[in-house]
């Protein structure tokens, strides 16, 4: 038995060669902590790594195949985001405020994957508390891209995207709020789907943005990312936001049969906002854009210009709003019953200040300032409530686009990787960077990011699709037939390579 | 100046526990009493990642009150964080309602005073919203800390804010005391107060005779008692009269009343507030209501107090005094109604007169509750079905509700039976005992022939002796005036 294959297989392979017993999840679990151990000290992609945990499950789920009851994605491994509260493990969130934590309860999300038979390998870096670009925030330190060790993997999911990219796990679970899947599915080479707001219960997903936050899946492809948003997905009664419909089988759908194999996407049209293709982005991200669009109409998809003229609007609305609900989300960690508490401190003030101030980082003491401030008597409806209208406005823009077109398409980022630190000392920069896809959150709209080539420098670019509400199998199935007549998304770094050497 | 010449604002903020089985937005238990902290679930802590789901049994009874108090049910209104920082609010924030509350606007009849100086008065309400109570700090030394109780944390609260319109104490508590029993009539609270399960704040001010602007008002919190309620708004009034009378000015503040000392004292002036960023909880959709919801909440509401006021009054002739009373509350509503049940309707005014009178008397010196009383409304009926038939006199009747009373008999006319009480309504044993009592007092009929009436009454006595009390005086009366007559 040689590991590569097995490593660099997408899940559907893997699901056969376990129903074939071509390999036991033990083995295939093992592979993968193999390759976490040898790798991840240089990318630090995980912040715990369950080997216990995960043998245990990968036993229970090969006794599942053994009688026959293994279901898509039993024994399969997966990497959940450190924001997903796990029974019994560590969850921190990326932070010294919860550097200690143990969940006693499982998170909807890793409730439904258990279930599943889906064996977690650990728990994957991010920015703090899901804030940020890059996972430079994070309190157990900066993940590496694993196309360049120097770079940044995005953010906020920035470890599940790099372990995906450095196949330390074929899928893993993150979370978007302004674009935390779909930035660094961008910027580490993956595919990304953030669906609609209200699909991914809630519970146990440690909050950031109440109004914004949504479960998503990464994965190497469309298929991939099918496969686990399904087992994702379904309504839970413990979230008053999620939505009650029936669960899809998003993966099956990819295979429907085609009227015209060479025009898979015959009937489809994309529409391009020429607010996304306007100044601001790079010659090799227009360039690459540009490749990906004419590839689409190959496929038989028509494209046409659209406008979303209030798009501008995003950032500024999403750095009100979001900051606003972090401040008031944050208030719970207060060292008073769980997390971070000062080893000193004169009375009960002290207390909140000292442990508040040693428990957060920068970047979230940043947004709990700002958010305080908007929200504060006097400036409520000068910010929050206009905010509040903006984004009405953006999704107004939406739903008009949606009567001229089926997907939108555009660039997932205006900017490839950066260099770490390189926006240490401008987090407004790195706010503008979300340009793209903050007005989708905004809009509680379903978004996917695909690869779609690299620049001079050899990282990854994006392409982003955005559905209209409970598109998930049109934005899944867009990206199936793209990825079935291109390579970008078997593109792996290099440091692949060398490992397996 | 003398305080007939101030005029005084008061308004009042209820705080209502709502009795659910669980809490409002957790599945954990309410039940009071338990030991600290099992009742309190992940949500009341507040684990990172817990989400609140509403309670509908909460809405359910924000609903009914809404309909007792005639008032507009919102059909959509909105759950907003209250942010604040305590050791015993799990969340930095309370979940409560702000801009666009479940329950808005409606009005309450009350009646001040008793007797001849009683007079009724409508309140108008501001608005009732839901909300979530917060943990309680022990501050009783554990190791040199203070304790964290979460039981009470996300017990449903309904918030029930009056206007302004209250202008003294005795308005105040008898607003008070009608909410308090409106809320037990309709069976959303358990109306507890040492529990908490009804708490008042009071805002308080005063102004001139005559002023059209308010004066600067002082909230007293956490009131818990009718008589607290009382003790605190008088002192109150007379603090702040005094303090703009030696020329000072009315800072606005929240106070605490201390019972020991009958003072309120100041806990926060309002540069001390805090501001609580309400902002609209994005855990929670916008609670909607819709109108089949409310028609069904309506077909299980109970008779309300002013609907039962207006029938006594009609149906059974009652004055409006004797009809508020008697529907001061549901168990004195519930006494009434069985008592006229078993005494028939045609009984009713008298009931009433028992009820208010005789029963109320022993309840009150034997201070027990109407709900423990140890006659029912079943013998209390059947007493006054016997008065009615005259069987008993009122003289006779009040020996027999102590013999009730004292369990000496299953009903009165057990009692009657045993204990010989009939009434003696035979015209010819009556004349019998009169002729011998005329007999036998030659001196007082001397008497009363030369005009002295009092010689009447001595007579009426001592044939009343003569029949152990058990003839009906009526008759004895009849038969004596025409006696004298027909001998003179």
């Amino acid at each position: 038995m040689t590991a590569a294959p097995f490593i660099d297989a997408p899940v559907s392979a893997l699901r056969r060669a376990l129903d074939d017993k071509k390999i036991s999840s033990v083995e295939l679990v093992t592979l993968f902590l193999d390759r976490i151990a040898a790798l991840d000290t240089s990318i630090n992609a995980f912040i715990t790594v369950d080997r216990d945990g995960a043998l245990a499950a990968a036993r229970a789920a090969d006794a599942r195949i053994a009688a026959g009851t293994a279901g898509p994605l039993t024994g399969i491994p997966l990497g959940h985001k450190d924001v997903f509260c796990t029974e019994g493990m560590l969850t921190t969130c990326g932070s010294k405020m919860l550097a200690n934590f143990v969940s006693p309860y499982d998170a909807h999300v890793v409730s439904l994957l258990k279930a599943a038979g889906a064996v977690s390998l650990g728990k994957t870096n991010m920015d703090e508390f899901a804030m940020g670009s890059s996972t430079e925030s994070s309190h157990f330190g900066p993940t590496r891209n694993p196309w360049a060790s120097d770079h940044v993997p995005g953010g906020s999911s920035g470890g599940s995207a790099a372990a995906v990219a450095a196949r330390l796990a074929p899928i893993a679970t993150g979370t978007d709020t302004g674009g935390s899947v779909r930035q660094p599915a961008s910027f580490c080479g993956i595919t990304g789907i953030k669906p609609t707001y209200g699909l991914v219960s809630r519970y146990g997903l440690i909050a950031y943005a109440s109004s914004l936050d949504q479960g998503g899946a990464f994965g190497a492809s469309a298929e991939d990312c099918a496969l686990l948003l399904s087992a994702m997905t379904g309504f839970d009664r413990r979230d008053s936001t999620s939505l009650e419909r029936p669960v899809e089988d998003y993966a099956a759908a990819l295979h429907a049969p085609l009227a015209d194999a060479a025009k898979p996407l015959a009937g489809l049209t994309i529409g391009l906002p020429k607010e996304f293709f306007a100044a601001g982005m790079s010659d090799e991200i227009r360039a690459a854009t540009a490749a990906a669009l004419d590839q689409y109409r190959k496929l038989g998809a028509v494209t046409r210009e659209i406008s979303l003229p209030n798009a501008n609007l995003a950032i500024p609305a999403y750095y009100v709003i979001a900051p606003a609900e972090a401040s008031s989300n944050l208030s719970r960690f207060d060292g008073v019953r769980y997390g971070h508490r000062a080893a000193t401190y004169a009375d009960l003030d002290d207390m909140y200040c000292k442990s508040r101030s040693e428990g957060f980082g920068a970047e979230v003491q940043r947004r709990i300032l700002v958010g305080t401030y908007v929200l504060s008597h006097g400036y409520y409806d000068a910010y929050y409530l206009q905010a509040q209208k903006l984004r009405r406005l953006i999704a107004e823009d939406f739903r008009r686009a949606f009567t001229e077109c089926d997907l939108i398409a555009g660039p997932t980022s205006p900017v490839t990787a950066w260099a770490l630190g390189a926006m240490r000392d401008d987090p407004v920069q790195m706010y503008l960077a979300d340009i793209y896809t903050t007005p989708v959150n905004l809009a509680g709209l379903p978004g996917i990011s695909h690869p779609a080539g690299f620049d001079a420098a050899g990282l990854p670019i994006g392409l982003q699709l955005i559905g209209n509400y409970f598109a998930e199998s049109r934005l899944l199935t867009a990206t199936h037939h793209f990825q079935q007549a291109t390579d970008w998304h078997l593109r792996q770094p290099a440091l692949l390579t060398d490992a397996q050497k | 100046m003398s305080r007939a010449d101030w005029e005084v604002v008061i308004g009042l903020e209820v705080h209502a526990q709502l009795n659910t089985e669980a809490k409002i937005f957790s599945g954990a238990s309410t039940a009071f009493g338990a030991s600290p902290n099992v009742q309190a679930s992940a949500v009341d802590v507040a684990l990172p990642g817990v989400l609140p789901v509403l309670n509908r049994g909460a809405v359910e009874r924000a609903i009914r009150l809404g309909l007792a108090l005639d008032a507009h049910i919102a059909p959509k209104s909105v759950f907003a964080r209250k942010n604040y920082f305590y050791p015993d609010l799990p969340k930095g924030y309370q979940i409560s309602q702000f801009e666009l509350p479940v329950v808005q606007g409606g009005t309450i009849n009350i009646q001040v005073g008793e007797g001849a100086a009683a007079y009724e008065k409508t309140i108008h309400l501001t608005r009732a919203h839901l909300e979530e109570d917060a943990g309680k700090s022990l501050h009783e030394d554990f190791h040199g800390m203070s304790g964290i109780d979460l039981n009470r944390a996300g017990t449903p609260l309904l918030e029930i804010v009056s206007e302004p319109d209250m202008s003294s104490s005795a308005e105040a508590v008898a607003y008070a005391r009608a909410l308090h029993a409106l809320v037990r009539w309709i069976d959303i609270c358990d109306g507890n107060m040492q529990e908490g399960s009804f708490r008042c704040d009071a805002n308080v001010s005063v102004r001139k005779k005559g002023a059209t602007v308010l004066g600067t008002r002082r909230e007293i919190k956490n009131l818990n008692s009718f008589r607290f309620l009382q003790q605190a708004i008088d002192f109150e009034i007379g603090w702040q009269i005094e303090t703009i009378e030696d020329g000072g000015a009315i800072v606005q503040a929240t106070v605490l009343f201390d019972p020991d000392t009958g003072e309120t004292r100041m806990m926060r002036s309002k540069e001390d507030a805090h501001d609580y960023r309400y902002f609209p909880d994005p855990d929670l959709l916008p609670l909607e209501i819709d109108p089949a919801w409310i028609a069904r909440v309506a077909t299980e509401l109970p008779e309300l107090p002013a609907a039962m006021k207006t029938r006594f009054i009609g149906d059974f002739g009652l004055s409006a005094y004797d009809a508020s009373t008697l529907t001061a509350s549901r168990e004195v509503a519930d006494y009434f109604q069985g008592t006229v049940a078993a005494a028939g309707k045609a009984q009713a005014k008298l009931c009433a007169n028992w009820v208010m009178g005789e029963l109320a008397a022993r309840l009150n010196k034997a201070e027990l509750d109407i709900t423990n009383t140890p006659v029912s409304p079943a013998q209390l009926g059947g007493l006054v079905a016997r008065i009615a038939d005259n069987t008993l006199s009122n003289a006779i009747a009040r020996k027999v509700f102590d013999a009730l009373w004292n369990h000496e008999g299953v009903d009165a006319d057990d009692i009657i039976g045993k204990q010989n009480l009939k009434q003696l309504t035979d015209s010819g044993a009556i004349e019998a005992l009169v002729d011998e009592v005329l007999a036998a007092n030659p001196k007082s009929v001397e008497e009363f022939r030369s005009g002295k009436e009092k010689a009447f009454n001595a007579l009426v006595g001592q044939v009343m002796k003569a029949s152990r009390g058990k003839a009906s005086p009526a008759q004895v009366n009849d038969i004596l005036r025409r006696k004298l007559a027909d001998d003179r």
